[in-house]
């Protein structure tokens, strides 16, 4: 019998679930290594040959080098873990959030001060989330 | 004999950390939300708990995809404050209380809750923020604490029901420690909030007030909210709120709610407070 997953039709959202980190386990431990300073430098300095090292799959890795948050998390990425990777460039969870809502970094700011997005709104672009 | 006091529920987020430890706290987009919290360090000023108890989850830092303990004690001596890609947060070790924390394992093992015990571990944002955010920036944190991880990335994280009866069994074993102790419980992450995907940035100032109201009075009820509902109302990673009913689990039936605090935002996330003392 298939698991219930009751929150696949939740917009714009993808749990982070068993399937989600199945797929994703190698993505995302490539994401943990990054916590170590001298990984980050050789990341930085040839970002393809660092991921060759992991058994990740192509879409993967090629989601990584476009900095493609969305498409990286519809491949099994967890934010936490992904959070390694926009560290490693320098940039915060609010850059990254607004990247992922297709907002520029201001307007999303903005969206935020002035108490978020509502709850019962679907967002701006709408990308399927589970199933 | 030990025995739990009170209970303090408080949002982590990680970008409240950074304000203090950069002097940022008197600009005018933090301002509001440090004043949330003057009456809370007042306070503990005064309650003086020789430990707390902090409940809190750890961010892919102390644990990758390789072990996802549901519950994990931490029975250490002390706790170092984690790089989590930036150098450690300049704060002060993190002393624990080994008697204590063994103590409650044992009990609370006993008691059918499967606890994961941890003998070393660094802590994180999740656990340094909420006793920066009680404490300020003391030379060393003025008392003991047991850091407390429960797993909210991996979905799915513990049922509401389960942390909350999980908060009774430890006050059970608290209070059959037999040396006199004062025992605060903290209960932290949320409130509504969602990192990830194009709906991020949500917030439901709505689902939060009725959250912090049936919370401090009508507990029971509000464990047996299923996760679909902080996933759809609360966003993706406003689901940690499961962790605040083991905070309130260990207290008593009627509690006094001294001091409650929300404000939005803090960078992505919407902060609440509480402050609750047994009676």
């Amino acid at each position: 019998m298939p698991l219930d997953r009751p929150y696949a039709d939740i917009p714009g959202t993808t749990v982070f679930d068993a399937e989600q980190s199945r797929l994703g386990y190698h993505l995302n431990m490539f994401c943990m290594s990054l916590m170590k300073a001298d990984n980050r430098v050789r990341f930085k300095a040839d970002e393809r040959a660092y991921l060759d090292e992991w058994p990740m799959t192509e879409a993967q890795k090629q989601a990584v080098l476009a900095r493609d948050y969305n498409g990286m998390i519809a491949l099994g990425g967890n934010i936490y873990f992904l959070a390694k990777v926009f560290a490693t460039d320098g940039k915060s969870f609010q850059y990254a959030a607004a990247l992922m809502t297709g907002m520029s970094q201001a307007d999303y700011a903005a969206m935020m001060l002035n108490g978020g997005r509502p709850a019962g709104l679907a967002p701006a672009t709408k990308e399927p989330g589970n199933g | 004999m030990a025995r739990i006091t009170a209970g303090v529920a408080t949002s982590h987020v990680p970008a409240i950390g950074a304000a203090l430890d950069l002097g940022k706290t008197q600009e005018p987009y933090w301002q509001p939300l440090f004043r949330g919290y003057e009456f809370s360090k007042r306070w503990i000023e005064q309650q003086r708990p020789d430990v707390v108890f902090l409940v809190y989850n750890d961010h892919a830092t102390a644990f990758s995809l390789d072990f996802i303990p549901t519950f994990a004690i931490g029975c250490a001596a002390s706790f170092a404050p984690a790089d989590e890609g930036w150098g450690p947060r300049p704060v002060p070790v993190v002393e624990g209380h080994p008697a204590l924390a063994w103590h409650i394992a044992q009990s609370v093992i006993q008691s059918d809750f499967d606890l994961t015990i941890v003998n070393r571990m660094e802590v994180d944002h999740g656990l340094t923020v909420p006793l920066s955010l009680m404490f300020g920036q003391p030379q060393a944190w003025p008392c003991r604490v047991i850091p407390f991880a429960v797993n909210v990335v991996q979905y799915p994280p513990p049922s509401g029901r389960r942390c909350y009866e999980l908060g009774k069994a430890l006050a059970r074993a608290v209070e059959s420690f037999d040396e006199d102790l004062n025992v605060q419980i903290w209960g932290t992450g949320g409130m509504s909030h969602q990192l990830q995907g194009p709906r991020a940035g949500l917030i439901n100032r709505e689902f939060d007030t009725r959250f912090l109201d049936r919370l401090v009075n009508e507990p029971e009820a509000l464990a047996a909210m299923p996760h679909i509902d902080y996933l759809r109302d609360a966003g993706s990673e406003g689901i940690e709120l499961v962790m605040w009913l083991i905070m309130r689990g260990a207290l008593s039936a009627q509690v006094r709610e001294v001091h409650r605090f929300y404000h939005v935002p803090a960078s992505n996330t919407a902060v609440g407070h509480l402050v609750l003392e047994n009676t």
